[in-house]
């Protein structure tokens, strides 16, 4: 381990009053010139069971063929909850993204989701996985996470294109979050 | 394929998710542990903004109405650099804060201070080739919230910064040196350290003042760097 020549700046929360500079409803609709595939949507509670109506969720993730690098690509998606602690996103179902090893491991798809809100005071990280994938028996990631929470980290189908993804800060079916 | 992962904050170096002095905390933090995962190229990637989406004005927050803000007018210059003091470049930095007064032009925001027509309170810029950033502002005013009885906010703007990668993402609040608020805040104090909580607080810096128009401040940022290889070292 080198030491560091120069020091983290440390978290804050987001505060509140963030859509002062980031605006509802955010970029919630992600394609590449198709439309959108799948829907996404989900209510974030706190550990009361309560709506967090002012949180701010970010995703990120790779394009159908499970790529980033490409210039006509951007997979990056926000958006604050609504009044209801709600928030919804229309975009591609990702391909699988390959881990950094020599195998060449595929990672089931899925997506990046940040976590930012008033009383949150460093990011929270999880990930969206879908239900029905069976790359999501062999995940690498989610082969690390106890198999009794596994389930919070896989949207529920609830038709042919849309998913349920609840995100539970606290307490019961808490959702899983990463040290990355 | 190989990939050279961003180094794992040390233990200390952001706040804790559970702070109890800062209340909000209590039903937000999590108590399951942390999972620790690996990095794959879904983390170390990140969104890349193209320039073309910023305005020339985005950076100066005095110049967006038709008049000029009421306040102190002041000058924030930085360096946004990662771990290894590499600069951070061609990276979007976005900022917002409270008026003068204390308030912020925000519908949620019921402080019983005046809104301030000519001023909304947001910037953004980028960073140059060297991880150099600027803004023009006003300071902000200190507000009460409702963490306890007596507590008000010291003088604050909010830092976005994007950076290289999703986990090189950074949020957070930049303060004034010699705020008497700073030690009565449970947000700032939730940093744990003297040391680390000095990071958040600019300095002030002649060589950024401008004369006779803007009292100049210096505010560095750092982010996440990379895990050092036996072949870059």
């Amino acid at each position: 381990m080198t030491p560091d020549s120069a020091e983290l700046t440390p978290f804050q929360t987001v505060g509140p009053f963030f859509e002062v500079a980031l605006p509802a409803p955010g970029r919630h609709r992600i394609d590449r010139g198709t439309a959108p595939t799948v829907r996404i949507e989900g209510t974030v509670r706190d550990g009361a069971g309560h709506p967090v109506d002012d949180a701010l969720i970010e995703t990120w993730q790779a394009d159908q063929e499970g790529r980033y690098d490409r210039t006509d690509w951007d997979g990056y998606g926000w958006m604050p909850t609504d009044g209801d602690g709600c928030f919804a996103l229309d975009t591609v179902l990702p391909g699988q993204v390959p881990l950094p090893d020599r195998e060449g491991t595929l990672q089931a798809p899925h997506l990046l989701v940040g976590v930012l809100a008033r009383g949150i005071l460093t990011r929270l990280v999880t990930r969206i996985y879908f239900e029905g994938q069976p790359s999501n028996a062999t995940d690498p990631v989610l082969l690390l996470v106890p198999e009794a929470r596994r389930s919070t980290l896989i949207a529920r189908r609830l038709g042919e294109t849309q998913f349920r993804f609840d995100i539970v800060l606290q307490g019961v079916n808490e959702t899983v979050f990463f040290d990355v | 394929m190989t990939l050279t992962p961003y180094r794992r904050p040390t233990p200390g170096a952001h706040p804790p998710l559970n702070y109890p002095d800062y209340r909000a905390t209590a039903l937000r933090h999590p108590k399951e542990p942390l999972v620790i995962i690996p990095q794959t190229l879904s983390e170390t990637s990140g969104p890349i903004y193209g320039a073309d989406r910023l305005r020339p004005d985005d950076h100066d927050l005095t110049r967006q109405h038709a008049g000029q803000p009421l306040g102190e007018r002041i000058v924030i210059e930085g360096r946004v650099v990662d771990q290894d003091s590499r600069p951070i470049t061609n990276t979007l930095i976005e900022i917002w804060q409270a008026n003068a007064a204390g308030r912020y032009a925000h519908k949620r925001d019921h402080h019983d201070a005046p809104l301030d027509p000519n001023f909304s309170g947001a910037g953004r810029t980028k960073t140059d080739d060297q991880g150099r950033y600027r803004f023009v502002t006003i300071k902000p005013g200190a507000y009460p919230w409702q963490n306890d009885q007596s507590a008000w906010r010291p003088a604050h703007i909010h830092f976005s910064l994007l950076g290289p990668g999703f986990i090189t993402r950074l949020l957070t609040q930049m303060y004034f040196p010699g705020d008497p608020l700073l030690s009565f805040d449970p947000i700032f104090n939730a940093i744990p350290g003297d040391r680390a909580r000095r990071r958040v607080v600019a300095a002030l810096d002649q060589t950024v003042t401008v004369s006779e128009w803007a009292l100049g401040y210096r505010f560095d940022l750092v982010l996440r760097g990379r895990e050092a290889t036996p072949f870059s070292r």
